[in-house]
Formats: structure tokens, C-alpha cells, sequence
């Protein structure tokens, strides 16, 4: 892996002078010069250090320039930024005091929320079909996970199999940019939809009031939690937090780690720490086998790093910050087995226990949720065509249910399709239903036809109606929100 | 249904190879170098397919298995590279003196050509040493030939190279 660095600046952290490269974000300039603490936590003062590193929980608020609670992961690191650590809770700074923010209106065809495979594969598609995209995004880049995937992702060459994740990402961003149909919003936020069918983003510099004839919500996952002592410390890490800080901004986490969770996230994570030089101590998993595919597997296992099946994380220690971890076996009732504990001198904790989709955005528009264990949580019910109950709401990737890029990339195409042929006519309608129909068999009948994908393919069959199911439901739970 | 081993333990023992059709025949492994494609699960990839030079390479679906025609494949090696799960190795166990096995590496330093480096097999297990003879790359991947020692072709899936 290379890096590209951008000029060397200075920032203050609380009052002293710290140097850091444009590009990064605060949070992880803070880590590269060795803070852990960011906050002390309401009420008890306990030191919070980052965790998700995509803007999904409040472990990184920080007071940047006297404005409190602002998530330091999505703040660019600027010449002569001042930060400081906040103790708990702060109130909103005073809107007087923030001064005025313009509020701009537009018009788009496709509003995608977020900016990852999913949205990336849903923005092209419908620019292609000749639908004006306007993409939003928290990130100061497009990308999403893409930008932190290092390794080379399985699938056929129209697929993007073999290239690695953030080539992927290139790859869309190239074609994005020369289509002169997309407009892009990075660093901004879809903080509700309204009436009217009116969709709110907190810009950059300014608010916008979106008003699209059709949404595609790519808003992603966040990582799970894990019960243990101490599980608030400093370096405990979601294993994705770790990915950007290491494989996107190039900075090594740590010296010594121990990865909880053997699913792919938990594997492939392993392998990238050995590749920046840090140790991995072991891989631990509760269940009685392997969560993720046998090759990331032993990718890992050849180079020496144990997993310890039926084993789960017990306690970590330190006073500021993650320095032993203690792991203990399990029986079959996955109950602690007195006496097994192993202690691990380490300075990383990685939670890689599983992803649950950002259901956030479905839910506030009122479309019709299902719980799906297999899919990680929340879900819309959703078309075959992945239209929800608020029409012209369409979900793709992670946030329709957990499964992989590959997946969401098919999804997004899938959801652009199905919009375009409800927003065009003609024969330009028919080909993209064509297409997604084309789409929806390769992923339903070849794709997740793996016997190893029969979990996700299972939760996604629960959450999906026919439409004319779908019109049912519309009736006896009207959406509040509808768009078009 | 019945866990196969490998799914506990991350490594795949040579008799499930064969078992999945995986493992050329004896009698091709003493002839020249031949590709060992250890992807034993139903992963929706087919990279090997359209890469492999002599088309030796078959997968009705995307999900299948990878199935090798044993003598059309050279050995070359494209396998190693582009393999995503970078589980493809090519071994070569017609010489006398010394087997020959090809991995794809993925660690700084790169080996070098007459470097002496710590093969390691499936298990992690440092099980001797052995001298690079050849190093290319492809997509950040690099394809590293070591001559090890004979009898240890099918044991070596990964070298380490001491700082």
C-alpha cells in the first residue's frame, strides 16, 4: 500500500501545537500523534476513545473552534483548528452565537443517501438512464467502506472481482465525475424527510431542502456491541474503526491486538493489521466454527495467528487505555467456563461481532420495518424491485440487510433500474425493468444460491413482497412521507 | 448438516482436496509444476476462470468450484496472482533434490530473488527454509516461487521474510 499525503499543518489540541496532513480528520490526526482520550463520559467521566470512525456513534465528540459535540471522524483537520476534550454532555452551542446559514432549494430526479457501493452503483446507473442523481454523504470523500478495503474482492470481472476495494471505488468515482448528470454532496447529512415530499440535508456551508421525485437510502450499517468489563475503554475498537484509521489514512492502530468475531470483517481485519506490523494475538470467536469464508481463514492461520473457537471476550484492563484483555472459553450454553481464562498483553481491541443496518431514514419516513436476526436487525419490507412502503423510497446495501459490496452493488443498480422505469416511459422504462429483472434473477438464483449465503438469502426472502403485497400493506399503514 | 474440519480449524488437510476434486493426481504432481487451487467452499468467484492463459480453468456457475484440466495447466502461475482469496499455489515436485512451491505474498519486505526466507505451512508452523527464485507482481500482489526442501511441496503455503 501507498499513501499519498497531503501538506503537513498544525492544529492546536487543547492549546498545543500538533501536526497533521490535510486530508485527515481530526480524530485520526489525534491518534497519529497518540491520544486516546477524547471525551470523559456523562455522569460517571469515563475516557472515551473512537470506535466506528463513520460518524454512526458519539464516541469521537469533541469541542472543534468552542463548537461542542461535533464528530471529530467526519472533521477535516485544518490549519489552526483549536480542539479540545469535552467533559460529557455540552448543550448546543447558541444558534445566535453560530450565525445565520443559507438555506438552498433543489430539484433532483434520484436523491441517493450515502455514498458507498451501493449508492455509488444506484447514482451511476440512474445518471446513465439519463436521471439527474444528486448523491449526499457524511464522508469528506465518496466511497464509503470501499475506501478502506484493501483486499481483492471475490466475484467475476464484471463484478469488479479481483480488484480490491478502493479501486472499486476509483473505478465509480471516475465515471461519476465524467457524467455531467451527478451532483455531489460530501460532508453533509440527510437529517429528516417531511411532507411535501422534502428531504433536509445539513450541508457543508449551507442547508439544503431537497425536493427529488425518487430516494434511494444507501445509508449503510454500524458496527455491534459487545458485553464486558471495560468494554468503554480506550482501544476498544469497531474493527471498521480500525480500517479507517489504518487502511484509509494510513496511520498503524496499535502494536498488539486481539480480534473478537472470525466473520469475514473479523479475518480479513486480522491479515491487514499483520500487513501494517502489528501483532495479532489471536482471533476470538463464541461459536464452534469459522463465521466467514475458509480462505480468509487461513490466510490468517498460515501466518501463525490462532483462532480460539468457543471462546469470548471476558474483560479488558487498563487506565486509560486497552493494556491486557482476558478471554475465556464458553460451554455449549455459551456460558463462561470457570477457570479458562487466558490474558493477552495488548494495546487493541477490535469488536468485529457484526454489522446492523442504519434503519434510521426508513423509519422516520414511516415505511413499513421488519426485525430479520438474519439480516442484523431493522429492515424495510421491501419490492422485489426494492421499493419500500413509502413510494418511490428505495434500500440497497447493508441497510436493506447485512450482507456484502458485492451484494450492494448489485442492489443499487437494482434500485436505480426500478426508479427509472417508474420515471421514464417508453421504451427507456421498459429496458431498465428488463434489466433489473435480469439483475434480481443473477442475485437471487446464482449469486446467494451458495449454500454459505443461504442465511442472508433466507432474511432478504422474509422482508421481500410481491407488489401487489406491497399495495396491502400501503393501505393498512399509509406512509406519512410519500415522494414524486 | 455435518461441519466439515476445515471450517473449525482454517486449514484444509490434503484428503479433502482430493475429496473435492481439488488435488491433481499423483502421477501429474511428479510431471512439472501444476496449479492447487485450495477453495474448497461455494464462493460467488470466478476470477481464476477468464485470467488462466491455457484456459484450464472451469466454473459452470459463479458459485462452483474451480475444476483444473491437470494437463493442459502449465503451472504458470497467473492462478497465484489473481486469485482474490489468494488461495491458488502452484507446486512442483518433479525435481530430485528439491521441491518447488509458488504463494502469493502480500507483506513488505518483497522477497528477492537468492533471498533465504521462513516457510511456514497451512498451519503457521515455520517448518524450515528456503531460497527465492523468482518474484512478480500483479494488483499489489506478489507471486513468489522458493525452493524448499523435498517432501515439503505440499506442506509450504507461505513464506515470511525476516527482517
Amino acid at each position: 500500500m501507498t499513501f499519498r499525503r497531503g501538506r503537513r499543518l498544525t492544529f492546536t489540541f487543547e492549546g498545543s501545537p500538533l501536526e497533521a496532513y490535510e486530508g485527515e480528520t481530526v480524530a485520526v490526526a489525534l491518534y497519529a500523534a497518540g491520544v486516546s482520550v477524547l471525551s470523559w463520559s456523562s455522569g460517571l467521566g469515563r475516557p472515551r476513545g473512537l470506535f466506528c470512525m463513520i460518524g454512526k456513534c458519539s464516541s469521537c465528540f469533541m469541542v472543534v473552534n468552542g463548537v461542542p459535540n461535533v464528530k471529530t471522524c467526519r472533521e477535516p483537520v485544518r490549519e489552526g483548528l483549536a480542539v479540545e476534550r469535552q467533559r460529557g454532555w455540552v448543550p448546543p452551542a447558541d444558534a445566535a452565537e453560530l450565525g445565520e446559514v443559507e438555506t438552498r432549494e433543489l430539484e433532483t430526479d434520484l436523491l441517493v443517501v450515502g455514498g458507498g457501493p451501493a449508492g455509488l452503483s444506484a447514482a451511476l446507473e440512474a445518471a446513465q438512464q439519463g436521471l439527474d442523481v444528486l448523491v449526499v454523504d457524511e464522508h469528506l470523500r465518496l466511497g464509503g467502506q470501499l475506501l478502506k478495503q484493501t483486499h481483492k474482492f471475490f466475484g467475476s470481472v464484471e463484478l469488479f472481482g479481483g480488484l480490491r476495494g478502493f479501486q472499486i471505488a476509483g473505478e465509480y468515482l471516475k465515471k461519476l465525475e465524467s457524467n455531467g448528470r451527478v451532483r455531489v454532496l460530501t460532508q453533509s447529512a440527510v437529517y429528516g424527510a417531511f411532507r411535501g415530499g422534502l428531504v433536509g440535508v445539513v450541508g457543508r456551508d449551507a442547508h439544503y431542502v431537497v425536493k427529488p421525485r425518487a430516494v434511494v437510502g444507501t445509508p449503510g450499517a454500524s458496527e455491534r456491541y459487545l458485553d464486558f468489563a471495560n468494554n468503554d475503554l480506550p482501544g476498544v475498537v469497531g474493527a471498521g474503526g480500525v480500517q479507517t484509521v489504518m487502511n484509509e489514512l494510513g496511520v498503524k492502530p496499535g502494536e498488539r491486538a486481539l480480534v473478537v468475531g472470525s466473520g469475514n470483517v473479523g479475518l480479513i481485519i486480522s491479515y491487514q493489521l499483520l500487513q501494517a506490523g502489528v501483532a495479532v494475538e489471536a482471533v476470538v470467536e463464541i461459536l464452534p466454527e469459522v463465521g466467514g469464508w475458509f480462505v480468509h481463514a487461513a490466510k490468517v492461520r498460515r501466518y501463525g495467528i490462532p483462532i480460539l473457537l468457543r471462546h469470548t471476550l471476558k474483560a479488558v484492563y487498563g487506565t486509560e487505555k486497552v493494556e491486557e484483555a482476558e478471554v475465556v472459553e464458553v460451554d455449549e450454553g455459551f456460558n463462561p467456563v470457570p477457570g479458562s481464562e487466558k490474558r493477552f498483553k495488548v494495546d487493541l481491541v477490535l469488536l468485529a461481532v457484526g454489522l446492523e443496518p442504519d434503519a434510521r431514514l426508513f423509519a422516520q419516513c414511516g415505511a413499513v420495518m421488519r426485525w430479520s436476526p438474519d439480516l442484523g436487525g431493522l429492515v424495510p419490507l421491501r419490492t422485489p424491485g426494492l421499493e419500500t412502503s413509502v413510494r418511490n423510497l428505495y434500500v440497497a446495501g447493508d441497510a436493506s440487510g447485512i450482507e456484502e459490496a458485492t451484494t450492494a452493488i448489485i442492489e443499487g443498480r437494482v434500485a436505480a433500474l426500478s426508479a427509472v422505469s417508474k420515471l421514464t416511459e417508453g421504451s427507456r422504462a421498459g429496458r431498465a425493468a428488463e434489466e433489473a429483472e435480469r439483475l434480481n434473477r443473477f442475485l437471487w438464483e446464482e449469486y446467494r444460491a451458495s449454500p454459505l449465503l443461504a442465511r442472508a438469502r433466507r432474511g432478504k426472502q422474509s422482508v421481500t413482497v410481491s407488489e401487489e403485497e406491497m399495495e396491502k400493506v400501503r393501505a393498512l399503514s399509509p406512509p406519512p412521507v410519500s415522494f414524486g | 448438516m455435518e461441519v466439515p474440519p476445515y471450517r473449525r480449524t482454517g486449514i484444509v488437510e490434503l484428503g479433502e482436496l482430493a475429496r473435492l476434486g481439488l488435488l491433481p493426481p499423483e502421477r501429474r504432481l511428479r510431471r512439472g509444476p501444476v496449479a492447487v487451487l485450495e477453495c474448497p467452499e461455494m464462493i460467488p468467484c470466478n476470477i481464476c476462470v477468464p485470467y488462466c492463459p491455457t484456459k484450464s480453468i472451469r466454473m459452470e456457475r459463479l458459485i462452483d468450484l474451480p475444476a483444473v484440466d491437470w494437463e493442459t495447466c502449465t503451472g504458470c502461475g497467473m492462478c497465484v496472482a489473481v486469485c482474490p482469496g489468494l488461495a491458488a499455489f502452484v507446486v512442483d515436485l518433479s525435481k530430485e533434490d528439491y521441491d518447488y512451491v509458488t504463494v502469493p505474498h502480500e507483506f513488505l519486505p518483497v522477497p528477492r530473488v537468492g533471498d533465504e526466507v521462513v516457510l511456514l505451512s497451512r498451519r503457521g508452523e515455520r517448518v524450515g527454509r528456503g531460497t527465492v527464485i523468482r518474484v512478480w507482481e500483479r494488483n499489489r500482489t506478489h507471486v513468489v516461487t522458493v525452493r524448499v526442501p523435498k517432501g515439503l511441496g505440499m506442506e509450504v503455503r507461505a513464506v515470511w521474510v525476516e527482517r
